[in-house]
């Protein structure tokens, strides 16, 4: 086996208009575009009896079963829409092999990036808190995202939530990790083990925030701990995070609620020194130090009259006593 | 609870043909028969000549009548290839085991291939469930000729690397580690068994760099290394340990 490359596989190169068809249900596909391919194969736009739907074809029937696996688990965990909602599970046969695949709900919406470009800083946060009651959600039912990065995700809406869209790594407790990817991978920084336990997805949620920060990543460099600190550090989106950031890093949550619970607590406060909008900021923080200034001189005036007025009460009694 | 059983690889890494000694490909093939994978890594500089490109047939050759996984990559991927050719040979031996189960109880032509797809689904996690409970015995083989000098270092990081996600697992796993060529012999041993990869780090600054490739002689003291833990094993664990006597085709 040379180096594979997936661009060159047939399952990457549909075209509009192709057309594709089940073996074992016959439904048929007509392709309109690509959506996007990765290792275990490409996801496309397609028209279907049943409307929309986003279509991934695949070349190995052990990854994809195990994804059309994890999708079915979904399903039968009650109230929440965890992944997109599978539609169809079948084998694509052309003449020279055959490829499995399977359609699932298409999810309109747009990348981590660009949602971000066009809104404010603090969405970052919000979308945060989001992703992390739905991994709560996963937790108690048992299982671990594993490859949490942007790729698989996408914001939807208005009203906007962020979703994901690629369940591939999804693990269940106490395993190894399925799939992952390493600037999001704590086994990568030298930060624990790739078993599936929430922390593992905690790590990996921070690491999606820190990616907003800098979206082309970087990679190991000497101490992990040192460069995650002044990487934070060195920026303005970040620093207010920092502490949450710092203890998903650490591995100090013990699950997805106690993450987002303190991050609510910190998206609500409204001290001027820790919400991302002012700090980015510079004039603000002369101005707040002036302000407690005043405040030292107003309290030396008050302390000043307290004196005098008691002195005054006291030589008046004092005349009286005398007199 | 299934017994659990071992799984036996020999993952090579190397960045050459072998001149050296017997056949890489038939030892490989003499290792396949006893129950062992052998998997290769083909490793290129990423200014590597055409022939160099060429030469690496050898790679997919000796994987193939080992019953294991080949893939060429270039030195930066080496992390990720490792663990993925590992893991899919891992997944590879186990499909087959489950594969034969299969034909036995559906007829000689079943394969999971022809299942529809609702019944894949329950025999892959089956196969996922193995995956991750059966243990794990892989003998790493490193070709320490001159022209890998540059590489060792990425190879270290590799294997701790694969150890991390391996360890990860619920079943056990036992490591050794062996270059070729040795000091006096054709393979020498830098680790035996052991649970821990992390002690490598010292044995690689050991390594002293050999002119030539006797890739098949390396394999067939592979093989050996396999035999000796068997043997020892027996001895002190005599029949209170089902998993590992259990051979059976694997």
């Amino acid at each position: 086996m040379m180096p594979q490359d997936i661009r060159t596989s047939p399952v990457c190169n549909l075209v509009v208009g192709n057309e594709i068809r089940g073996k074992w249900n016959h439904s048929r596909y007509r392709i309109r575009r690509r959506l996007g391919y990765g290792a275990t194969g490409a996801v496309y736009l397609a028209d279907s009896d049943r409307g929309v739907v986003a279509l991934k074809i695949g070349h190995d029937q052990m990854s994809i079963t195990s994804e059309v696996n994890v999708l079915k688990r979904f399903s039968k965990v009650q109230g929440k829409i965890l992944g997109p909602s599978l539609i169809d599970v079948d084998d694509w046969v052309t003449q020279t092999a055959t490829y499995p695949f399977y359609a699932m709900e298409y999810l309109k919406g747009e990348t981590l990036f660009d949602f971000m470009k066009t809104k404010s800083p603090e969405w970052a946060g919000i979308l945060l808190v989001q992703l992390l009651t739905d991994l709560h959600t996963l937790h108690q039912a048992g299982w671990a995202f594993g490859d949490l990065k942007p790729d698989n995700l996408l914001v939807t809406g208005p009203p906007y939530r962020i979703r994901w869209i690629d369940v591939g790594g999804t693990t269940v407790m106490d395993r190894s990790i399925k799939e992952y990817t390493e600037f999001y991978d704590r086994g990568y920084w030298g930060k624990g083990t790739r078993k599936a336990e929430p922390s593992y997805d905690l790590f990996s949620a921070g690491m999606v925030m820190v990616n907003l920060a800098y979206p082309s990543r970087f990679t190991k460099n000497g101490d992990p701990d040192k460069q995650f600190q002044s990487k934070i550090a060195g920026s303005p989106m970040l620093k207010p995070y920092a502490p949450i950031l710092q203890k998903a890093w650490n591995g100090k949550y013990r699950n997805a609620e106690e993450m987002r619970n303190e991050l609510v607590l910190l998206l609500n406060a409204n001290d001027k020194a820790k919400s991302p909008q002012t700090q980015r900021n510079s004039t603000q923080k002369p101005a707040s130090r002036q302000a407690q200034k005043k405040k030292k001189s107003s309290f030396i005036v008050e302390t000043f009259l307290v004196f005098t007025f008691v002195f005054v009460v006291y030589f008046f009694y004092m005349l009286g006593q005398t007199m | 609870m299934r017994n659990k059983g071992t799984l036996r690889q020999i993952l090579l890494i190397t960045d050459g043909c072998s001149n050296q000694g017997e056949d890489p490909i038939a030892m490989a093939a003499l290792a396949n028969e006893q129950g062992i994978a052998v998997n290769v890594i083909g490793v290129l500089n990423e200014n590597a000549p055409e022939y160099h490109r060429q030469g690496l047939k050898e790679v997919e050759e000796i994987a193939m009548a080992g019953g294991g996984i080949s893939q060429v990559v270039y030195t930066k991927q080496l992390a990720q290839t490792v663990k993925m050719v590992t893991q899919k040979a891992m997944a590879q031996t186990i499909k087959g085991v489950v594969n034969a189960e299969l034909q036995q109880i559906l007829g000689s032509q079943s394969s999971m291939e022809d299942l529809p797809p609702d019944k894949r689904g329950e025999v892959i996690e089956v196969v996922d469930e193995m995956g991750e409970t059966m243990n794990l015995e892989i003998l790493v083989l490193i070709d320490a000729s001159g022209s890998m000098e540059d590489k060792m270092l990425t190879v270290q990081e590799s294997l701790l690397d694969l150890s991390i996600s391996l360890n990860s697992r619920i079943g056990d796993n036992e490591f050794a580690l062996y270059v070729f060529p040795g000091k006096r012999t054709e393979a020498e041993e830098l680790l035996s068994w052991s649970s821990k990869l992390e002690s490598i780090g010292k044995t690689f600054s050991k390594i002293s760099l050999g002119g030539i490739t006797p890739t098949g002689p390396a394999i067939k003291e592979a093989i050996a290394a396999f035999g000796r833990k068997r043997s020892s094993k027996r001895r002190f664990l005599s029949d209170d340990a089902p998993g590992y006597s259990n051979e059976s085709g694997m």
